[in-house]
């Protein structure tokens, strides 16, 4: 296998006149997951189209798994897995079902396809489900046979657009740790998220798209690091008597935001500022200090308006 | 790996005729997958389905062969019920492909988003375009030849061409799905549907010759009809069935062949277009 899994250059999408992604360079390594991130419109989507054959690139080179992308679109898709955002199952048929039909597309013998199925079904947790229609089935069950089913051609490459949109904390947390155990078994995971929190927990490398360019790229460690401060001081909702004093503090800070409902304060050094903050007239429990996250970075890189 | 701009521009400077006439990126393995899809949720509802579908040529043959042929002298030297049984036999094969190809696919694509799924494994849009076609055939070749299997304990085989028939029932499914795939390609609403429906489908049932002969039409009247589908398919099966004319049958089957083979790659290239982005 070729040395990194996905890598593109100047890769461009246009829409008629429409750029949505700008002549992007990333490199995906072998054995790594690598995250996407960044607000809807980003680009994103479309990048992960392209690298699952299912968009043709507008311009630039993109290979995947050392083959071309679009060209070589039936032998990659051969090796690739991919996890919609939305579930497109067949509804008409049951869990297992779904299994083996999805098996023949990529000329799987039935005989192979039938005990594959039934272990993906205890990966994921679903072998009592295994008879079960679709429309039984919840959110997070649904998202589970969708990883299932990505995972029956034995991939290469993973793909999996917001895996974990809609789902409850714990249907979240079992598909991370799904997808930590596939990172294991030597699985390249390539996902887009808006969660940050997602990115942080299981992306070794991140980039941040915004407008269909790459903002930033580097481990979430690296990009907190170079990108936001380490620390980070909350104040909710502050009476308007401490307003003044608050905003004297401003340039004691690496940076300062003031939003409708708190100010953020981002700074080196947290405890020297926290003590400042409390001598102003504010209630404790409206205070408080914190790491810097992925998040910040996002939003002081993306922006907080709504950019749809 | 290199790659040029134009290399990437699938469509950008062809001609849209070229485009969707273009030889379509289609195997027939690929496609075959699709069909088995298909047959394995069909086997799920089959019984359901399977009944009405041998009811439904019962009652027409009831109604209008035996309950109006009563009223009717002889049409063309015939029963009337043998006259209009062999444009049923079409007109079963016309609806068995045409309802597959258009409410099913349109719901498959539009709101199962299954060919967004087929599409991320290695077959592509062309192959899926395909497999509809094959099964929606094959729906067709169910729907025509339970018909004809009924139709015939009403004694209206009178051509040991008859054997040929089921070809034909295969020819005109093929065909219509061609036409069908080709529309909910291009549509962007399933109430669409209801225009491909009243102004075509149901036209053509009404005045392809079925219930009457349109040899005593005026001339322009029976050249438009030579342009309609269905009406190609009524002869050939009425040439098959019941006048026994080899000579009349291979005209219309050829008839058939040409406007099909014309339009094949058509749908999966409109699907291409609507999909592939």
């Amino acid at each position: 296998m070729a040395e990194s899994a996905v890598s593109a250059r100047a890769l461009t999408k246009r829409y008629g006149q429409f750029e949505a992604v700008k002549g992007i360079d990333f490199e995906v390594r072998a054995n790594e997951c690598f995250g996407f991130l960044g607000p809807n419109g980003a680009g994103k989507t479309t990048t992960m189209k392209m690298i699952a054959c299912s968009s043709p690139p507008s311009d630039g080179t993109l290979s995947v798994l050392g083959l071309r992308a679009w060209a070589d679109g039936r032998q990659i898709k051969g090796r690739l897995g991919v996890v919609p955002q939305e579930n497109n199952l067949d509804e008409e048929v049951s869990v297992f079902q779904n299994l083996v039909i999805y098996a023949r597309y990529f000329d799987i013998a039935h005989r192979v396809a039938g005990p594959r199925a039934e272990e993906l079904l205890a990966f994921v947790a679903l072998e009592d489900k295994r008879d079960w229609r679709i429309y039984g089935l919840s959110g997070g069950m649904k998202r589970r046979l969708l990883i299932a089913r990505a995972l029956m051609n034995e991939p290469e490459l993973l793909v999996l657009d917001e895996p974990t949109t809609g789902l409850d904390p714990q249907a979240r947390h079992l598909v991370w740790e799904k997808l930590r155990s596939l990172k294991r078994q030597g699985v390249v995971l390539l996902l887009t998220t808006h969660y940050m929190e997602e990115a942080s927990q299981l992306c070794d490398r991140v980039v941040i798209m915004h407008e269909g360019r790459i903002l930033v790229e580097g481990s979430p460690r690296e990009v907190i690091a170079s990108h936001t401060s380490p620390q980070v001081i909350e104040v909710f909702e502050p009476p308007g008597d401490a307003e003044a004093g608050l905003a004297e503090l401003e340039s004691a800070a690496s940076r300062a935001e003031r939003l409708a409902d708190r100010w953020l304060f981002y700074t080196n050094d947290g405890d020297a500022l926290l003590s400042r903050v409390r001598s102003l007239p504010l209630d404790p429990s409206s205070v408080w200090l914190r790491g810097g996250t992925l998040e910040d970075v996002f939003l002081a890189l993306t922006g907080r308006g709504l950019l749809e | 790996m290199a790659r040029t701009a134009t290399a990437v521009h699938p469509t950008a400077q062809r001609g849209l005729l070229r485009d969707v006439f273009r030889v379509p990126d289609v195997r027939l393995s690929a496609a075959w997958h699709l069909w088995q899809r298909d047959a394995a949720i069909y086997r799920r509802t089959y019984k359901l389905n399977i009944l009405p579908n041998f009811f439904e040529p019962f009652l027409y043959l009831l109604a209008m062969g035996l309950g109006l042929g009563a009223y009717l002298s002889k049409i063309q030297g015939t029963r009337y019920i043998d006259f209009i049984a062999p444009g049923l036999v079409a007109t079963a094969s016309m609806y068995g492909a045409s309802f597959e190809v258009t409410f099913n696919c349109f719901v498959k694509m539009q709101f199962g988003k299954i060919y967004d799924a087929v599409m991320s494994t290695p077959l592509t849009i062309e192959d899926i375009g395909l497999g509809e076609m094959l099964w929606s055939t094959t729906r067709s070749l169910i729907y025509g030849c339970v018909f004809l299997a009924i139709a015939s304990t009403f004694g209206v085989v009178h051509s040991w061409l008859a054997i040929f028939a089921p070809l034909a029932v295969g020819l005109t499914g093929i065909m219509f799905s061609v036409i069908g795939l080709s529309f909910t390609a291009v549509i962007p609403l399933i109430d669409y549907f209801t225009y491909y429906w009243t102004m075509f489908i149901t036209p053509m049932f009404l005045f392809s010759g079925i219930f009457f002969p349109l040899d005593k039409l005026p001339h322009a009247v029976r050249v438009v009809a030579w342009f309609v589908p269905l009406h190609q398919s009524v002869d050939l099966m009425r040439a098959l069935i019941l006048d026994g004319d080899a000579g009349a049958a291979l005209a219309s089957a050829l008839w058939i062949l040409v406007f099909t083979a014309a339009l094949f790659v058509l749908p999966m290239n409109l699907l291409r277009r609507r999909l592939v982005k």
